[in-house]
């Protein structure tokens, strides 16, 4: 499989990341690039196959569900880039 | 006297211990190499202020009789380790200017131990790398040259681009550049995919990454979670085994870490591995490996005969598959993890008329090239119709590869060895066309023991004909680093400890 530029500049909307007109061919060939060398996979016989989902087999820990920390907004909200009131602000989002 | 920062991390303690020697003297002398070395660019930012204060406090717990394992010796811990009220940046625009309010849970252990923090340490961008040229910060140089440069060309090219200088391997590349240089004793690293292991090999230092759990990730900037692992990089297998006992542990903050108990991992230096089932792999002898790294491996396979384990040919069938399957799986999470960077919360923001594009130019403009290209296949291989015939599949061929472990350690077989990279190191430059896979190669023998899940340790064992360092690689069962420690130290004896370069930059 492979990608065209308009499906790279569909991941780049999907993934939020803004592309340029220049950056497209680049990443198609990048992209194209990491999408064929994983293309060996395909020879791989899976059937059957459990997927991993944990490669350390354990049980989920589990603990009461309680609040167990917080208390300090102003250090939550102290890397923030824009905040007011210990709120993050954004750009308006409803009309 | 001796220069202190040659000492190796155990012999530092023991002079501490013996009062030889004050933590402030040891951290002041750091604290010059360092300083003297910044055109390397191993420290993306240094913490005289801090050093000086936990070294004085060492001096008074070591002359109250209460110091801990650690007790003043100077560490560098890598820029993806949170640490409290001091800039932590993953070396990502993205996060230029973060300050964390808490501090990660392994660096939080070394100081509990006693160890003196002298700063933060390049990486790769967010580790995703294997030279550290994706740093934000730009490239660390190692401090071994190129085969046949002289001092003069090597300075030189320092003050310049550092194009054709040697990379020291990443993505902890600011670990091992500084650990070889003797900027500090030991440093935290990271391995998501051979980011300890590789660079560990190109510097001829010794690095360890542990099973998947035994160090707790909270605190650590996530790349890939399910492979992310902490570890240390040091001079001396000794060295990594004193380093690793501070930094694993249980910690509830992070629910794959494991609640067992942690060995004295010093102890098991100088056990004797006689009657060990030693296996090697027929897999790793990849196509077009050159003939001193094959000649390496079957060194320290005699070597390991010599001290009198077993060695016995094993197959590991899945091996190939592990690398392209690494990058669906890596990508795929490292695409989920990288979702907080948005510019609300905290990090870089750039404004824009609408909260996409705000998330669109911010996340442009924070993230580097290698960063976009990871989230960009990340993203494409979970989207809806891809994700079955990428993401499913390479989690079934992840199951296979541990399989083919299993198996191995099933029949008999204690610990693994390989060598640790296909080549020597590159130079800066060299490997920046346009196609990323040829830098993915690196990690070729590393990839397959995150995708397990095992230890695997690196362990410096002869130069090549160019005089560069060589290293070869021992996977262990899991949780079985003690084995691996064993066995190291007998190659490292063999070998004899590198002789580091001389300070050419200073």
């Amino acid at each position: 499989m492979s990608v065209d530029q308009a499906t790279v500049r569909r991941i780049a909307r999907l993934a939020r990341i803004a592309v340029t007109d220049e950056e497209v061919p680049h990443l198609e060939g990048e992209l194209n690039a990491m999408l064929s060398f994983v293309e060996q996979l395909g020879e791989v016989d899976v059937t059957g196959v459990e997927p991993m989902t944990s490669v350390t087999p354990m049980a989920m820990k589990k603990r009461v569900d309680q609040v167990t920390d917080g208390g300090y907004p102003d250090t939550v909200t102290g890397n923030a880039p824009m905040t007011e009131d210990h709120y993050f602000l954004v750009p308006k989002v409803v009309e | 006297m001796t220069d202190l920062t040659h000492l190796t991390l155990a012999d530092a303690r023991d002079a501490l211990k013996a009062k030889k020697m004050s933590a402030v003297e040891l951290t002041e002398a750091h604290i010059s190499a360092l300083e003297a070395a910044r055109p390397l660019g191993a420290y993306v930012l240094e913490t005289p202020d801090h050093a000086r204060a936990m070294a004085k406090a060492s001096d008074e717990k070591i002359a109250k009789g209460t110091a801990g394992a650690l007790e003043g010796l100077p560490l560098g811990i890598k820029d993806l380790y949170a640490t409290k009220g001091v800039r932590t940046t993953a070396c990502s625009n993205i996060l230029a200017n973060f300050v964390p309010e808490y501090e990660s849970t392994v660096s939080s252990q070394l100081w509990r131990d006693g160890a003196v923090m002298l700063g933060k340490l390049s990486n790769d961008e967010f580790a995703m790398g294997s030279s550290n040229e994706s740093s934000a910060f730009g490239p660390v140089a190692s401090p071994w040259t190129p085969p046949n440069w002289s001092v003069e060309k090597a300075r030189s090219a320092l003050v310049g681009d550092k194009k054709g200088l040697l990379v020291p391997g990443g993505s902890s590349g600011g670990s091992a550049a500084a650990v070889a240089a003797g900027l500090c004793l030991g440093a935290t690293a990271t391995d998501t995919g051979g980011s300890i292991r590789q660079p560990a090999a190109f510097t001829g230092t010794v690095g360890i990454k542990p099973t998947y759990g035994r160090c707790s990730r909270w605190g650590i900037v996530a790349f890939a979670s399910s492979l992310d692992q902490a570890g240390p990089i040091a001079r001396t297998v000794r060295d990594t085994a004193i380093l690793l006992r501070s930094m694993s542990g249980h910690d509830p903050k992070d629910t794959t870490s494991v609640d067992q108990p942690v060995p004295d991992y010093e102890a098991a230096i100088g056990r004797s591995v006689k009657g060990m089932k030693i296996g090697i792999p027929k897999e790793y002898r990849v196509d077009g490996m050159s003939a001193e790294i094959d000649a390496l491996w079957t060194k320290g396979a005699d070597v390991l005969r010599a001290a009198g384990a077993e060695i016995v040919e094993i197959s590991l069938p899945h091996t190939k598959y592990a690398l392209p399957a690494y990058y669906i799986v890596a990508p795929a999470e490292a695409s989920s993890n990288l979702a907080r960077y948005d510019g609300v919360r905290y990090g870089l923001r750039v404004p824009g008329k609408d909260i996409t594009d705000m998330y669109e130019k911010t996340r442009a403009a924070g993230f580097g090239p290698e960063v976009r290209r990871r989230i960009m296949i990340g993203t494409y291989v979970l989207s809806a119709g891809y994700y079955d015939a990428y993401y499913v599949r390479a989690q079934q061929i992840r199951t296979l590869i541990k399989q083919d472990f299993e198996k191995a350690y099933a029949s008999g077989v204690d610990a693994v060895l390989t060598p640790a990279t296909p080549s020597p190191a590159f130079g800066i430059g060299e490997k920046s066309g346009a196609d990323p896979v040829e830098m993915y190669l690196n990690d070729v023998f590393t990839v397959t023991v995150n995708m397990a899940g095992l230890p695997g340790l690196a362990v410096p064992a002869g130069l090549s004909a160019d005089g560069l360092p060589l290293g070869l690689q021992l996977i262990g069962r899991p949780f079985d680093e003690e084995t691996l420690f064993s066995l190291g130290e007998v190659i490292e004896q063999a070998a004899g400890r590198t002789k580091l370069p001389e300070a050419w930059w200073a």
